[in-house]
């Protein structure tokens, strides 16, 4: 059912305010039972299955069974997302299993900047130029009308 | 029911929504906000880190200039939105968007290249990238640019407030935490909207577990529009859709089958819809001039797969794969070498899907589909709302000073660039009417040159407006209607436990109320039957068309006895709120333009042609009057910048 939860695997999160699955899930449909200290999908059939709750959770327990009424049983797509790259894992319903590893950034995490290493231009708040230009143009000058 | 406490948030400059766009506005505003001393506030509904329609991720960048001219890029745009564009937003955009995408490089998003360190190009425009973490990457540099400490999450902003002694400028905006029982309210002098496109206004193909598999974001909930419509903002072109052809059910992208493996598609018999549509006497030469000059435009192509499909009942299409893949490795040198290549292609093919189509990769691996051993099924999909793709719906905005004519500048230019129609009021992304084809890299763009503008006018325009606090008093009882009416209303009817915050997903029967997601199944219903939805094989005439404003004015009526039991719900019956607004508005435009323009993503039965004398010169807008609640329908001229003398392809 899109995303859903592997009970014996989800501890809630326990020492966070909120659940991992919570805080990343766009459409808000992570939602924790305090009682229980386990997640859960909520809203199943308004799933994009994104993938964002299976690859934030710290212990593998969410997992995505695809659309029930297209999809036939049997098969998973799971991913295991590190800090530099993404492995994929799909399994056939058939048996076959394919293994795909992909890069996913060039940078640490947290250290994305602003002008992404172009430093600040000449630009004022008259003038057509964003803050980085020219030099993230790669060109000598920004184009207008008539060039 | 809880009681609500107001958080108040004071701010010069607010950003609703951070999408591609939005982190564009914060990467790009958080440099001048901070130099004139303009403080700028974020707000998204969702995570910044992955809201949007990038969330999943991308494997392409879809718009990249290379060596091409703005001009180049215009003509492409132009030819595949049937003429309607404006050509001052879109070689705006052009102009920036290297540049942009050099910054999301250095931001550490990996883009392939080749031996010689080149981009690797999927078409002309077209980049390739290993983008699992595409909006992630762009957000981080947006919030390092603005400072977290000025992004407040899970918050839908769900009104705009107008000045109480201008009712054409903007001050301030209303919403409530998704999380909390906070309503917010936040004062400002500018704020910038860019909340995404719509979808689930019309009914999805998958209706059951799947209805959640839309291709655009089923969080596209119609906001930017509603937001700029109920302002009073001129708003453009909100007739034409989106309709895109894609794999059947799981919609996983076909871009980098036909661009980069050169796959071709065929009805069920065989029919090479493309090739027999452009040679002499076929279908393409009833839509001149753009039907008779490559690239074909996107809802030419739609409109060729829907005659194999509907009337002459050929369906399905298909893609082929197998014989995609099999030409490629004919080309190779040898076993070793073909086996290398096979290889190859397949990371390529599953990465396509894994980056931002997953449902697509689950979907193969569950019917064990393997693409190099035989086709696979396209569609068409439902309609979708979204001004950054090969759709032209959103607000009217001022363009850019500098690209303009003596007479264009009368027209599209009045003082800040992307601001509309109202004072203060700025739009980017999927927020920006006729400003196609910009895709993530162009809306990130138009949010930075959006940011810039909204920093330049709190500069120029330094007193702070003030709203009226009846009307904001108002609101609050409004917004939180649903929750107080189900309440009032819940014991009338039985139901099981219902105790917990969020409980079992049962749709409760009572007469006084319908639930957010039966409001959103009535709206399909009406949308998909009357207003050109799959259902009704994408027809509607001026007959359907007012049967479907009937019944919307009684759906209309009725959103003010939606039942929410939890603020999900209540997020829900005002995405509902939303999505209604931008359904009217497309229905009133599609009533007034009298024409067939986009067959493909729409035909008006009544007017089966396109009518280039009457239509072909005008965008048509609307004005909406949330007081009277009346629509106002003008046409603005359509003025070219440059002359095209050919149209450059994909």
């Amino acid at each position: 059912m899109p995303s859903f939860v592997i009970d014996e695997k989800c501890d809630g999160c326990k020492g966070g305010d909120k659940t991992a699955c919570m805080y990343i899930c766009p459409n808000d449909l992570m939602v924790l039972d305090a009682e229980r200290m386990k997640a859960y999908n909520a809203e199943p059939d308004m799933c994009w299955e994104c993938y964002n709750c299976v690859k934030i959770c710290p212990t593998q327990a969410v997992e995505v069974r695809g659309y029930a009424d297209f999809t036939p049983l049997g098969a998973s797509v799971v991913p295991m997302r590190g800090t530099e790259d993404i492995m994929w894992t799909v399994k056939f319903r058939g048996g076959t299993i394919k293994r795909f590893k992909f890069p996913i950034r060039t940078t640490p995490e947290g250290e994305a900047k602003p002008d992404g290493g172009f430093g600040v231009g000449p630009g004022t708040l008259d003038d057509q130029l964003l803050f980085t230009e020219p030099a993230s143009l790669k060109a000598d000058k920004l184009w207008t009308l008539g060039d | 029911m809880e009681e609500f406490k107001t958080v108040e948030v004071n701010t010069d400059f607010l950003v609703i929504g951070a999408g591609m766009a939005g982190a564009g506005a914060a990467v790009e505003g958080g440099y001048w906000a901070k130099e004139n001393n303009v403080k700028m506030t974020i707000v998204d509904k969702a995570a910044m880190e992955r809201s949007g329609a990038v969330g999943m991720g991308l494997s392409a960048i879809n718009q990249y200039q290379g060596e091409n001219t703005p001009v180049d890029y215009l003509s492409y745009v132009r030819q595949d939105l049937m003429g309607l564009c404006r050509d001052d937003l879109v070689m705006d955009i052009s102009r920036h968007v290297n540049g942009s995408v050099h910054m999301f490089e250095g931001f550490g998003l990996p883009i392939w290249t080749d031996a010689d360190g080149n981009y690797v190009h999927e078409g002309r425009w077209q980049l390739m990238i290993n983008g699992e973490s595409y909006k992630a990457i762009v957000a981080e540099a947006g919030k390092n640019s603005v400072g977290m400490e000025n992004v407040i999450e899970r918050v839908f902003v769900l009104r705009l407030l107008l000045d109480k002694n201008d009712k054409n400028r903007v001050a301030g905006a209303i919403g409530f935490s998704v999380r909390d029982p906070e309503i917010y309210v936040f004062k400002f002098k500018a704020c910038l909207v860019c909340s995404g496109g719509a979808v689930h206004v019309f009914r999805p193909r998958s209706t059951g577990e799947g209805l959640g598999r839309a291709w655009y974001p089923p969080w596209n909930a119609g906001s930017s529009s509603y937001l700029t419509t109920t302002a009073g903002a001129e708003m453009t072109s909100q007739e034409v859709v989106f309709i895109p052809a894609r794999f059947k059910d799981g919609y996983g992208p076909v871009g980098a089958w036909f661009l980069l493996f050169k796959a071709s598609a065929t009805s069920a018999t065989g029919f090479n819809y493309m090739a027999e549509g452009l040679a002499e006497g076929g279908e393409l030469h009833n839509w001149p001039p753009y039907g008779e000059v490559k690239p074909i435009p996107t809802c030419l192509r739609n409109h060729l797969m829907m005659i194999e499909c509907y009337r002459k009942g050929e369906g399905p299409i298909f893609i082929h794969t197998d014989k995609a893949i099999a030409k490629i490795a004919e080309q190779a040198p040898d076993e070793k070498a073909y086996k290398k290549e096979m290889k190859k292609l397949e990371a390529e093919a599953w990465e396509d899907f894994l980056d931002m189509t997953i449902s697509q990769a689950i979907l193969w691996a569950a019917k064990d589909v393997f693409p190099e051993e035989g086709p696979s099924e396209i569609m068409p999909s439902e309609p979708y709302f979204i001004g950054s793709h090969s759709g032209a719906s959103g607000a009217w905005c001022s363009g850019p000073e500098d690209i303009q004519t003596e007479e264009s500048k009368k027209e599209y230019f009045w003082g800040y660039n992307r601001m509309t129609t109202v004072k203060g009021l700025f739009a980017a992304g999927d927020g920006v009417g006729v400003s196609s084809h910009k895709f993530s890299s162009g809306s990130f763009t138009e949010g930075r040159i959006a940011a810039k503008a909204a920093v330049k006018f709190c500069v120029e325009n330094p007193e702070m407006p003030e709203f009226d606090q009846a009307e904001v008093d108002k609101l609050k009882e409004e917004i939180l209607r649903p929750l107080k009416h189900h309440e009032a209303h819940k014991n009338y009817t039985t139901l099981g436990t219902t105790n917990k915050k969020y409980d079992l997903p049962v749709e409760e029967v009572n007469p006084n109320y319908i639930t957010p997601k039966m409001a959103i199944f009535r709206l399909n219903k009406i949308m998909d039957e009357y207003v050109a939805g799959w259902g009704s094989q994408y027809n509607c005439s001026a007959v359907t068309l007012n049967i479907a404003l009937d019944l919307l004015k009684l759906l209309k009526e009725d959103l003010s006895r939606l039942s929410a039991r939890n603020l999900h719900e209540l997020m829900r019956c005002w995405e509902n709120v939303h999505r209604v607004q931008i359904a009217e508005a497309h229905i009133r435009h599609k009533l007034f333009r009298e024409e067939t323009r986009w067959p493909g993503y729409y035909y008006r039965s009544d007017f089966p042609k396109m009518d280039e004398d009457k239509w072909g010169k005008v965008f048509v807008n609307s004005v909406y009057d949330a007081e009277k609640d009346e629509f106002t329908m003008l046409t603005r001229p359509i003025i070219h910048l440059v002359d095209i003398k050919e149209v450059v392809g994909m």
